[in-house]
């Protein structure tokens, strides 16, 4: 055992050698990932107001509310960070982790999901989504002029539900949505029970029920995302 | 039984290694793999070839040497068997069998089969034991450890150290057989007074080695030949955050 106690008492030159040692790096994306679970859970039932036949108006005044209330405005922040800390550290874990293997197998072991070998591919996948996503709607909303106004009780609001409901008119649209959909299934049902195994929470009395819910949240988010294109696409019809 | 062998064939670390095709028959079907390998070599050595070099020792299944990933299965597909201890009646008569080493940058091929392996053994040196004065043994009752501590420190104890859970991990970690370790001196009361600066300096000894880093597929449990729990990587991730969140030993 080479590691002497601290010689200088104050130093935070551990937090560095902390957050690049393979299970510090593994805990960002961990706490980040479970935190973009919450996100996800939050973005998904809100967002269920699309199923609303009132022509958009909670949905419309939801969106208002939430980006125009401070302390939500400050949580989207941290979420844009946290998604942008997410996707950094994983492609970064997942170029080191690939250098470990320089010559590859003839034969690859497998012995895991086909989900948890493949988290990068799918974190990509949902990453490509997301600059479409938020190109379309988020970036249209706060800074784009294509918005149509609408008004309620005398108090003008951006039209967000009829950018939303001429978006998922379109059939390609709708599919593209869906596919990623799959991919951010397959991502949850990896990550989410991961999360926790690498928080070192891994216990007889916990795990089944961390599982039961990582299937549940797993399939149940991208099934309730999912109902909002294909609802508004048949709506259309 | 007759069996077509693809086999890895590498010089040195510095060759670029291909893969050879060898025709095999008179092999029995009681052999284990390792037989009939030595059956390969004896027919290699009268053919005036290099034999193939690959780890051995035991061939009892506990010493942790033989490593050779079996058509894509470390230690072959058969659960819980080392290589040694797997019987080539668990094939069929005229398979093709892909022989292969392990493959981590942290374990360079020695030559063909045989890879170092001393990386596992410098995590080892960095904290995997305890320091006890020595004399006389302490008086065994002394020391009060609990059933089930002793149990799960045992199933931690039972890795022999192959290093099959690098070669099945899509990340080449070791991280199995990292919390093995230090599962089984952190359960008990002899492994308390290094408890944190062990975990700390073994975790250290793992990333420099080259080893990746652990994504939780599971893998590694399912190809281990001792049946070594992936409870064991949770147990050592929480021994870290808490000896490195805690603890003033440098990290």
């Amino acid at each position: 055992m080479s590691n002497p106690l601290a010689a200088n008492p104050y130093s935070l030159k551990w937090l560095g050698h902390f957050f690049s040692s393979s299970l510090g790096r593994k805990l960002i994306m961990s706490l980040t990932g479970l935190f973009l679970c919450l996100f996800l859970f939050i973005h998904m039932t809100g967002n269920l107001q699309l199923l609303k036949s009132d022509g958009g108006r909670a949905f419309n005044e939801y969106a208002y509310f939430m980006t125009h209330f401070g302390p939500i405005k400050i949580v989207s922040y941290v979420t844009y960070f946290f998604i942008l800390l997410h996707a950094i550290d994983g492609i970064g874990l997942a170029l080191k982790n690939r250098q470990a293997r320089p010559v590859k197998y003839a034969a690859n072991p497998k012995g895991s999901s086909w989900a948890s070998r493949n988290m990068a591919v799918l974190g990509t996948i949902i990453l490509v989504f997301l600059v479409i996503h938020l190109k379309q709607f988020w970036f249209e909303y706060k800074f784009g002029t294509s918005v149509p106004s609408v008004t309620y009780d005398g108090t003008e609001y951006k039209n967000l539900y009829a950018v939303v409901v001429e978006a998922f008119s379109q059939w390609w649209y709708v599919l593209l949505y869906l596919a990623s959909l799959v991919a951010l299934s397959y991502h949850l049902i990896h990550g989410f029970q991961s999360a926790f195994q690498t928080l070192g929470i891994n216990h007889k009395k916990y795990t089944p029920i961390i599982k039961a819910l990582g299937w549940i949240f797993s399939i149940g988010v991208p099934l309730g995302f999912a109902l909002q294109p294909l609802y508004l696409f048949f709506n259309a019809q | 039984m007759k069996f077509t062998l693809k086999v890895w064939r590498q010089k040195n670390a510095k060759d670029t290694g291909q893969f050879e095709t060898y025709n095999i028959s008179e092999v029995e079907n009681e052999m284990s793999f390792l037989e009939m390998m030595d059956v390969l070599n004896q027919q290699l050595i009268k053919e005036k070839k290099d034999p193939v070099a690959f780890d051995h020792d035991c061939r009892e299944g506990i010493c942790g040497m033989c490593s050779m990933v079996i058509n894509g299965h470390p230690h072959g597909h058969q659960k819980a068997t080392t290589t040694c201890q797997l019987h080539m009646r668990s094939f069929k008569d005229g398979d093709t069998i892909v022989i292969e080493p392990w493959r981590a940058k942290a374990f360079p091929i020695l030559r063909d089969l045989a890879v170092d392996r001393s990386a596992l053994d410098n995590i080892i040196q960095a904290g995997g034991y305890v320091s006890v004065n020595t004399g006389s043994a302490p008086e065994a009752n002394a020391v009060p450890v609990p059933q089930d501590m002793a149990e799960k420190a045992m199933d931690a104890a039972e890795c022999i150290g192959c290093g099959a859970c690098v070669a099945a991990c899509k990340n080449s970690s070791a991280m199995l057989f990292l919390s093995a370790k230090v599962s089984h001196l952190a359960l008990l009361p002899q492994g308390q007074p290094e408890r944190k600066k062990r975990v700390i300096s073994m975790m250290k000894a793992h990333d420099e080695a080259g080893f990746g880093s652990c994504t939780n597929t599971g893998a590694c449990e399912a190809y281990c030949p001792k049946g070594i729990s992936i409870t064991n990587i949770a147990r050592l991730n929480r021994e870290f955050l808490s000896a490195a969140l805690t603890s003033e030993y440098e990290l």
